[in-house]
């Protein structure tokens, strides 16, 4: 038996575009998502956020939890447990959502492609398949296949994006506006390509039967060779999320079917995405707490904060004070962004007390010795990075 | 007729710095600029249709980002992005790759020394410290010694405790360190030549010092000390070449109504009873105001655009002897694919980003005997990046183009003045050079073109082409840039100010010379200043 075979029941799945990226992982930085294998990153975390906002960058998301709904109940299924109105969607268009317990707590957020009149795909980034089956309880045509094992699915994203797709000879992408979606053949499947991505700036998501994978990859790699195409993982990716102002499961919020403590997860509301509630709706899933939620105000308001000084501010308390005697929230992810040269943020404030004076205490490191201080921060209403290409259609060809 | 409340001469990035942070002020703010383009050496040209040149200074590492920040230069338009590994050549084609990872790089290091590779984290720390304390002054007036104003008092004793807390030891070691070699700084250090020779050609950069020369360790110094997003001795590129960072900076001056007149040379500044009152412009125009500020070089500034009667005396002679040397070119080339190196593995992180044709201690400083005859070597030291690989915005995809910066290049040769016959030679020599190594370049060049000392004067105006617009010497630096008794900004003539690199933390694209001095103009007319004093960094 050789070392590789050792253990094979217990490592982790491989990804359809495992055998691709572990060889341009040069620094062997593993780390895990649903089961799979998953870079962190593959040679500087950095370098491959730049690429994101200089070249373009690919992004494995084949973990990601991708569900094909189908059959004349899809859509009322769907619109009764998603909190945002899904009817007028219309086919190869896509919406982000979320949806929600009873109590209006946020389960998960993702988004729903609308494939056909009763055909549509929901991805996420945790399972939902357990919820799913409970919420088309009473709903008789339906049918749920679970894709996640069996397409594989790529992040493109970056400035050169586009320029990448351009030259795989991919008719009509110049015509994807944000959000839409298009099918097309490719090496003999099905190659569907969204407008759509995590990072605020211009990118595509390509989704492929797993047997097509690594011929995808092959054509993405060699369009993009001139276009600074390169690998990037979760650390970059959570970079780039943090300048767009995308909230991430496990620091943002916590799921509600995973929550132990009591209220130590969250509302749409706490999350800053009211606007993906629709109480046009009449029936929906958390509806009548969701409507308290709203008038009471939330407990908490996500805010984006731009911070003093350089260090980032992690799991740092906010005070109302400089003294921090009065605490007030608490910061879900902190960097320093290397794109807009600031010391950026996203922090839970109690919504009473949003309009004080915002203190945040961060402590640091240098060589073995703890340090700490006591900066001002300012609350920052648009994303630190929304570049206008990232809507532009068609896009600039470089 | 105007009045504007300052005129700043000059669009390169102190100039245009300057006047933004004048503008946000409230000042009533003129740029003028004899080029027809901004930027100065900070500057992205088309030459050859679909290449960008980054023409003059090439990369970036001393950008203040506190002004970056403070200026809003992203929504400006600028991004600094990171370039990976660089690769030193030596003389018999040996290579040693600066990985961008502590493991491969001591490995790489190893192989060659293993003294070395230990050695190495010892100079890294070292010259961390030393960085350290001379970025704390960059965003701050340097302080006169000779003063009792309590501003003074308080800055000399802000640098004696930033200095004092070294510990007794590095106190010494600092005080050689600004008068040593950097060859002699890096015997310490170092056995293997190759090793030594790469570390050791920043301090020739742009200087007319050898590597044996004292005070090129400082020179080291001043190229090491910059950072990409705090990674200290890190190196950026601009993307869309280095004019991009002038042009955000030109874009947060126009934010704050700040105006730009291209086109304009100044030939003389109108002075009146002492005072500084306007300037007269080439074309005959004169265009007045309170407060004028030059970015151009000391010499140029007191000996080419001010009458030498209305100067106090000893001041016209003090610019004539300010040490700007020309002692570097530029070539820079249009590429219709990837050069390849020999030795070099297929490793696009390292076999595409920066490449020191440095060969050895020994050739540098032939080269630099040459440049003290009046020539130019036949095997000169050459840095060279290729921007194109990391910036998919400054040339066709698939195409590149190579910057590269050659040390030495004198001002005057020894046999006549420059003439476009010689300049092609001087060309012709790099791009042999470059081909000992990359079998087949020559065939890849599209467009070239080189720059002596004699192009950069002229069409630049840096005096002799010298790219820190003036030595970086310790008799030029902090209190002593440009001369004694002037290093805070505030010029011999009343209401006369000076912005660039000739004053105090000297070259390099950093905004800090242009900030600094706005600044202190805002202290002169009480109003609150609005100019970052540090980097915030909690170093």
């Amino acid at each position: 038996m050789n070392n590789h075979n050792k253990f094979s029941d217990e490592r982790l799945k491989l990804s359809p575009f495992h055998e691709r990226q572990a060889a341009l992982n040069v620094r062997d930085a593993w780390s895990v998502w649903n089961g799979y294998k998953f870079a962190d990153y593959y040679y500087d975390a950095e370098y491959e956020y730049f690429c994101i906002r200089n070249t373009c960058g690919t992004y494995d998301i084949s973990p990601m939890q991708k569900y094909l709904i189908k059959g004349k109940d899809a859509e009322s299924m769907l619109n009764r447990m998603v909190t945002r109105d899904i009817s007028n969607l219309a086919p190869n268009r896509i919406t982000y959502v979320c949806w929600c317990t009873n109590e209006g707590r946020m389960i998960d957020d993702g988004t729903i492609f609308k494939i056909g009149a009763n055909e549509y795909m929901l991805t996420c980034g945790s399972p939902n398949l357990a919820w799913l089956k409970k919420a088309s309880f009473g709903y008789s045509s339906i049918e749920i296949e679970d894709l996640t094992d069996t397409v594989a699915a790529i992040s493109l994203q970056g400035p050169t994006s586009f320029s990448v797709l351009d030259d795989m000879g991919i008719a009509g992408i110049e015509n994807l506006r944000p959000f839409d979606f298009i099918t097309i053949e490719f090496n003999n499947s099905e190659l569907t390509i969204s407008r759509t991505g995590f990072t605020g700036d211009l990118g595509y998501e390509l989704w492929i039967e797993k047997n097509s994978a690594i011929a995808l990859w092959d054509a993405l790699y060699s369009a993009g060779e001139n276009y600074g195409i390169q690998p990037y993982g979760e650390t970059a990716t959570n970079m780039a999320r943090l300048e767009a102002g995308f909230i991430m499961p496990y620091m943002e919020f916590n799921e509600a079917l995973k929550t132990v403590h009591f209220q130590h997860d969250q509302t749409p509301f706490e999350l800053n995405l009211g606007w993906l509630v629709d109480f046009k709706k009449p029936i929906f899933n958390g509806r009548g707490a969701l409507l308290t939620d709203k008038k009471n105000g939330p407990t908490y308001t996500l805010t984006k904060l731009d911070i003093e000084g350089n260090k980032p501010a992690e799991a740092s308390y906010i005070y109302a004070d400089e003294k921090c005697t009065k605490e007030i929230g608490y910061v879900t992810s902190a960097m320093w962004s290397p794109a807009v040269k600031a010391n950026i943020a996203m922090a839970m404030i109690k919504t009473q007390h949003l309009d004080d004076e915002l203190w945040v205490e961060i402590y640091y490191e240098k060589e073995l010795r703890q340090y700490d201080k006591v900066v001002r921060c300012t609350k920052q209403k648009k994303p630190f990075w929304m570049p206008e290409r990232a809507k532009l259609t068609p896009p600039r060809k470089y | 007729m105007k009045k504007y409340d300052a005129i700043i001469i000059g669009a390169g990035h102190n100039g245009l710095t300057n006047a933004a942070y004048l503008a946000k002020a409230g000042l009533n703010t003129l740029v003028v600029e004899k080029n027809d383009y901004i930027g100065g050496a900070a500057v992205t040209r088309e030459l050859h249709k679909g290449w960008f040149y980054s023409n003059c200074s090439y990369v970036c590492s001393m950008m203040r980002q506190s002004i970056h920040r403070d200026l809003n230069l992203t929504k400006h338009g600028l991004i600094l992005v990171p370039y990976l590994g660089t690769v030193n050549f030596s003389d018999d084609g040996d290579t040693l790759s600066a990985y961008h990872s502590e493991g491969p790089y001591y490995n790489e290091l190893r192989a060659r020394s293993p003294h070395d590779a230990d050695a190495m984290f010892r100079l890294q720390a070292d010259l961390n410290r030393y960085a350290q304390l001379i970025r704390k002054t960059l965003l701050r007036t340097p302080p006169d010694p000779t003063s009792f104003r309590p501003r003074d008092i308080k800055e000399m004793l802000f640098l004696a405790k930033e200095f004092g807390a070294l510990g007794e030891q590095e106190i010494y070691e600092y005080i050689r360190f600004f008068t040593m070699s950097a060859a002699e700084y890096l015997d310490d250090y170092f056995e293997d030549d190759l090793i030594k020779a790469a570390m050791a050609s920043p301090g020739i950069i742009g200087t007319a010092l050898g590597v044996y020369s004292p005070g090129s360790a400082y020179i080291l110094l001043h190229h090491v000390m910059g950072d990409v997003d705090g990674s200290i001795g890190a190196w950026g590129l601009a993307r869309g070449g280095m004019g991009a960072i002038s042009k955000a900076i030109a874009g947060a001056l126009k934010e704050h109504h700040g105006e730009i007149r291209t086109n304009s040379p100044v030939q003389k500044i109108i002075v009146k009873n002492g005072k500084a009152i306007g300037v007269a412009l080439e074309s005959g125009e004169e265009v007045y105001a309170s407060i004028i500020v030059s970015n151009l070089d000391a010499k140029r500034t007191f000996t080419k655009i001010i009458d030498k009667k209305d100067l106090p005396q000893g001041i016209y002679e003090k610019a004539k002897n300010f040490k700007i040397r020309g002692s570097s070119g530029k070539v820079n080339i249009a590429l219709s694919a990837l050069p390849k190196f020999n030795n070099l593995p297929d490793n696009k992180y390292i076999n595409r980003g920066g490449q020191g044709f440095t060969g050895s201690l020994k050739t540098m400083e032939k080269a630099y005997d040459c440049w003290k005859r009046g020539r130019w070597s036949e095997d000169p030291f050459i840095e060279s990046v290729i921007p194109s690989a990391w910036d998919p915005t400054v040339a066709p995809p698939g195409k590149h183009w190579m910057s590269n910066f050659i040390q030495y290049c004198p001002a005057e040769l020894a046999d006549g003045p420059w003439t476009p016959e010689k300049r092609d030679q001087f060309g012709q020599t790099v791009i042999d050079k470059i081909e000992r190594y990359s079998p087949g370049f020559k065939d890849l060049i599209v467009h070239m073109e080189v720059r002596t000392p004699y192009e950069i004067e002229k069409e630049i105006g840096l005096t002799e082409g010298n790219i820190f617009q003036g030595e970086l010497t310790i008799d030029q630096l902090l209190f002593n840039r440009p001369f004694p008794g002037y290093s805070q900004y505030r010029m011999p003539l009343k209401n006369m100010y000076m912005c660039g690199s000739s004053t105090h933390p000297g070259g390099g694209v950093s905004s800090a010379c242009g900030a600094n001095a706005a600044r202190e103009i805002l202290i002169d007319l009480k109003k609150p200043n609005t100019v970052p004093e540090d980097d915030c960094f909690d170093e």
